[in-house]
């Protein structure tokens, strides 16, 4: 131990961190009080990259927003120092780099069905030669889009007057005219035809001038036709070269160079459609080892298996699953136990589950049960029959978990998010608005992991004018829910989505 | 602004279009780059025209596709073998971009030209393009130094052939699988070019070190190595080295790893000699032909009968014919398919006997498959075992196998065994097929499926040629001949493509006697399409036909044609009219 400030080394050896400051740092795209909100901006999808330099969104109207991270470009090889002077103020900020149109309304002629463009799910792809690469899914069809500077060229010397240029495969009506038999002019096209050795003096290439470029998103390939249902996840594998799409009922690995093809790894349709209990809600691969991936079910069970055993793993190796808590079964157990996203935590040892009413930590490990859970929702549990019938039970919320792993998040309604340390003996249960003073709806009681935040009083929304949560008449806000969100690889930064604005906090 | 001459127009435009925004004229100028490169003459060719090339890396994939390929041949027009050197910077920049197939054809490139390059050049730049791509910044130029190593180090000196081998090592460890990839996949042609003493110490460390790596996409193309590895050892280097890997390999916790080993297995019995194979390779064999994964046994159950052409009979009958056996009862209908299209070559191996004993059982009851794939694999390799113990065994199996396809009902089956019937009729002979396959092929003449009847038409074809214009004068004309009669349109439609198939080889006299007059009855026909259908047949038989018969029955019946009140009729009518008089003006 040579330096005190250095928090989470010396966390690591006595006892749990310490609860995290959560401090605003960013918005984009917020709105200004009684805005109304486009339901093609509602942000679907949030997703970092490995480096933590890049953050995507995309929105229910198909478009993907780039943002790049503007904080550690400028610190050139001295950063060291730089870190060390400055460590209390610096955080990870961003600005908006580049969006596209990754998807579009589509039809599907034989089904009879529309195909909405919101992006369901974008994950990062490795770089190349400075160029960003992302797939993005909708329902059905999967994308795969490179980003890159070009250069825009001006083209300021040639040998043909533009005015008069014409295809070479066409030439001038005014050759012909002269007489000059329209097949000789070819000749300099074949092979045959025998240029004096020095070559023609007069010709020359064309110069390029101005250097100025351009960010340009072009679609490389386009993965679809292979889901009969809608796609609620992909995954990349540490391979490099795979990634799985799954759906309701199937997952498929597909090369990321073919896109004509993809196998069948995960079949759970039943013969009789009628037999069916269970569907994939959500699948991710072990962020190490290419061959092991998860899949989380609607009746809350996690399924790993290894793509090792055989080439159709319907059969898991491992099952994860909380045993039901006996006489406590109602009409809504099952629905509240569906869990609406998983996510491995950086190293793959453990996976964190989310569900309705809590967040659960596994270790891939030990099967038993979860080492972790973590209440979110419990003060809901008088008022499901409210939420079934207005059908938020079925909202899908999403988790992440800090990049050192000490830490998940997930949300909640009334743009609330949640964040509890995960380390042994840890107390740390913070409770955030997306807005741009998170703390106000902090209440400092000791945090239990357990805690519900039902004990609050009175919740401000955001923009309180908004006929929202008098019409709720009650304290949460069911319209305004907070699903989508990510945690920085390496820093303790979340972006999370409060309807069309994209709201980054740092601790 | 300058303005050139006006002969030079179409160049000097092809010129600007390297930079058109049209990506379509950019590529057609990129494919014709070395007409640019004679018309600028050599010199300028190496100091303007490649520079050029090297800056526009930027341009889309199409286009620098099609610059790796050019660039591949371009040796002659930047004045020969000596200037060589000039070509690499563009491959360079080319062989670094993100596109996979761009990457694959810029290093073709580079190694079509570094083997043409003088030995001193190599060394000059060759070589420091190799080092310079393999400390790229990004994966995709590490990737592709995988691939020039071998046209690099032959010619280095002792102390650089060191120090490219140690970069290779690093180059097996990389980061990023996909480099580590790279590495395995061309592990084999580097290695071809080492020195032996070199090989066993630093290739073998790389080798086990990609053999043993934890992404499974490395470990199988590992495992592709092990053969192109074990041709270059000595025999006993390789069972010390390889064949451990090999047999460990074989029983991989990874199905895809065990997969790539059932297809590779057999070229390594070569390069082992007899008895390591007798001792272990044939145990290993005989586990992945009962592995429990369907996909690989499916991989194994194809190469059997390349194994067993590398092992003697004896060890064939004793040990992989009892899997075999099994194999054919297996529960997935691949691995049976598997195996039916390989099983019959296994014949000419065993002998007679053994083919008699052991064979014919499984062949049968492969033939009596449920799964139609199966049936026509065993089919379609029917000459194989034919050579060995005649064909007679089989007969009296095969027609309720062949009946049974022909009316199976997925039309693409049906198709497939129409293809195989002019082998069959080969094989069986004359009387089997007048007795009993005769019939069936008239009956495909009538099929609900076009493809079926048109397949049918050809089929009718081949036999004629099989067995002769006398036979087919007896067994076929007058069967299809009849059915010109057919209340549909579409059936006498058939019928008159089987007759113009036919013509050709009855013959002309047939042709004249017995096949044009029915044609001629069919320009009658109603039906307009059964008329411009005979106006084009006619327009074939020209050339079949005697020249008086042309003007006595063909052109009367065209000059009816071109007066029908059909404007298609009219069309083809009167175009086969033409024809009629381009011949006679030639000859």
């Amino acid at each position: 131990m040579n330096g005190g400030d250095d928090a989470s080394s010396s966390a690591a050896t006595s006892g749990p961190p310490p609860s995290l400051e959560w401090r605003f740092s960013q918005v984009f795209g917020e709105r200004t009080a009684g805005e109304e909100v486009q339901e093609v901006d509602i942000i679907s999808a949030i997703e970092f990259d490995k480096s933590g330099d890049h953050l995507a969104t995309g929105d229910r109207g198909g478009r993907v927003v780039l943002f790049e991270r503007t904080d550690t470009k400028e610190h050139g090889g001295s950063r060291r120092d730089l870190e060390e002077t400055d460590y209390a103020v610096r955080h990870p900020e961003f600005r908006y780099k580049t969006e596209f149109q990754s998807h579009e309304p589509e039809f599907d002629y034989l089904k009879s069905l529309e195909i909405e463009e919101k992006i369901n799910k974008i994950r990062w792809c490795q770089p190349a030669n400075g160029a960003l690469f992302l797939l993005c899914t909708n329902d059905k069809t999967i994308k795969y889009w490179k980003v890159q500077e070009k250069k825009i060229k001006r083209i300021s010397e040639m040998n043909i007057d533009p005015s008069k240029m014409e295809s070479s495969s066409n030439p001038p009506p005014q050759l012909v005219a002269n007489g000059l038999p329209a097949d000789k002019a070819h000749g300099y096209l074949t092979k045959d035809f025998s240029f004096p050795p020095g070559g023609i003096p007069s010709l020359r290439l064309p110069v390029v001038t101005s250097q100025d470029t351009n960010l340009v998103a072009r679609c490389r390939r386009v993965y679809a036709h292979a889901h009969d249902y809608h796609i609620n996840s992909i995954s990349n594998s540490s391979d490099g070269e795979t990634f799985i799409s799954a759906d309701d009922l199937r997952v498929n690995l597909w090369n990321l160079e073919i896109s004509n093809q993809s196998f069948n790894i995960v079949d759970v349709k039943p013969t009789n459609m009628e037999d069916l209990t269970e569907v994939i809600t959500s699948a991710e691969f072990h962020p190490i080892h290419c061959n092991m991936l998860a899949y989380s079910s609607s009746k809350g069970s996690i399924r790993l298996i290894d793509m090792r055993q055989s080439a159709l793993c319907d059969s898991h190796t491992k099952l994860f699953e909380e045993p039901e808590a006996p006489g406590s079964r109602s009409f809504f157990t099952e629905i509240i136990a569906s869990i609406s996203d998983i996510k491995f935590s950086k190293d793959g040892r453990y996976i964190l589950s989310r569900d309705y009413m809590t967040l659960k930590l596994w270790d891939i490990n030990m099967d038993s049960g979860p080492v972790a859970s973590y209440q979110v929702h419990e003060h809901l549990r008088p008022r499901l029959c409210d939420l079934y019938e207005n059908d938020s039970i079925f909202d899908k919320f999403e988790c992440c978990l800090s990049g050192d792993g000490l830490r998940v998040a997930t949300g909640s309604y009334s743009n609330l998010f949640r964040v509890f340390g995960t380390s042994p003996g840890s107390t740390e249960a913070a409770t955030l608005e997306a807005s741009k003073n998170p703390m106000r709806r902090q209440i400092q009681t000791p945090a239990r992991p357990s805690r519900s935040i039902g004990s609050m009083t009175r919740v401000v929304r955001r923009g309180s004018e908004s006929p929202g949560a008098e019409a709720n008449g009650n304290a949460y806000d069911f319209t305004t829910k907070l699903l989508h969100m990510a945690w920085h690889p390496t820093e303790n930064s979340i972006a999370c989505a409060a309807a069309n604005s994209l709201y980054m906090y740092y601790a | 602004m300058s303005m050139v001459d006006e002969p030079l127009y179409p160049i000097a435009v092809l010129i600007d279009e390297l930079k058109n925004d049209d990506i379509q004229l950019r590529l057609n100028s990129i494919r014709r780059l070395s007409i640019i490169a004679r018309a600028l003459g050599e010199e300028r060719t190496r100091k303007e025209l490649i520079p050029f090339l090297s800056e526009n890396n930027d341009d889309d994939d199409e286009v620098l596709l099609a610059m790796a390929e050019e660039l591949g041949v371009f040796i002659p027009y930047v004045g020969g073998v000596e200037h060589a050197h000039v070509l690499l910077p563009p491959l360079e920049t080319l062989s670094s971009v993100e596109e996979t197939c761009v990457r694959e054809k810029a290093v073709d490139s580079l190694c079509r030209i570094g083997s043409q390059m003088r030995e001193n050049d190599l060394v000059d730049h060759f070589i420091p393009l190799a080092k310079r791509l393999s400390a790229g910044e990004w994966f995709t130029a590490r990737v592709s130094a995988c691939g020039i190593f071998h046209i690099a180090y032959p010619s280095a000196s002792d102390m650089v052939k060191t120090e490219l081998r140690s970069i290779y090592s690093q180059l097996c460890q990389d980061d990023m699988p996909m480099v580590r990839r790279a590495a395995a996949t061309n592990l084999g042609k580097f290695a071809a070019t080492i020195e032996s003493a070199h090989l066993k110490t630093d290739i073998m460390s790389m080798f086990e070190d990609l053999t043993q790596d934890d992404q499974d996409s490395v470990r199988l193309l590992a495992v592709e190595g092990c053969a192109a590895l074990g041709k270059l050892l000595e025999p006993q280097d390789c069972v010390t080295h390889i064949l451990p890997v090999i047999v460990n390999f074989s029983q991989d916790k990874s199905w895809r790893v065990r997969y790539m080993v059932a297809n590779q297995l057999y070229e390594l019995c070569e390069a082992v000699g007899p008895e390591p194979t007798r001792t272990d390779l044939v145990p290993a064999y005989v586990r992945l032909l009962r592995d429990n994964e369907a996909e690989v046994r499916i991989a194994a159950a194809g190469k059997v009968t390349k194994f067993c052409r590398i092992l003697n009979p004896e060890l064939a009958i004793q040990h992989i014919l009892p899997c075999v056996k099994e194999l054919s009862s297996d529960s997935s209908q691949h691995v049976r398919s598997a195996l039916a299209s390989v099983i019959m070559g296994m014949a000419p191996v065993l002998g007679k006997d053994a083919t008699i004993e052991h064979l014919l059982p499984i062949f049968l009851s492969l033939l009596k498959d449920e799964f139609p794939d199966v049936r026509l694999n065993i089919i379609s390799k029917l000459d194989q075992v034919n050579q060995v113990i005649g064909i007679d065994l089989l007969s009296q199996s095969l027609l309720p196998a062949i009946v049974e396809l022909a009316e199976d009902r997925h039309w693409r089956v049906r198709l497939a065994i129409i293809e195989y019937i002019p082998l069959l009729a080969s094989q069986l002979g004359v009387g089997f097929f007048d007795d009993k396959l005769g019939a069936l092929c008239m009956q495909w003449l009538q099929d609900k499926v076009h493809s079926i009847r048109e397949a049918a038409a050809n089929n009718l074809k081949r036999l004629a040629e099989e067995f002769g214009p006398e036979w087919a004068m007896q067994h076929i004309v007058p069967q299809v001949l009849e059915m010109i009669n057919n209340p549909h349109y579409l059936y006498r439609m058939t019928i008159l493509h089987a007759v113009s198939l036919l013509a050709p080889v009855m013959g002309s006299e047939i042709t004249c006697s017995k096949l044009l007059p029915v044609v001629i009855t069919a320009s009658k026909d109603r039906v307009p399409n059964i008329k411009f259908n005979v106006a084009k047949m006619m327009q074939s038989l020209i050339p079949i036909v005697d020249q008086s018969v042309v003007e006595k029955m063909i052109r009367p019946c065209l000059v009816e044609l071109s007066e029908d009140p059909d404007v298609d009729v009219r069309f083809f009518a009167n175009q086969a009219l033409q024809s009629i008089d381009n011949v006679m003006m030639s000859s």
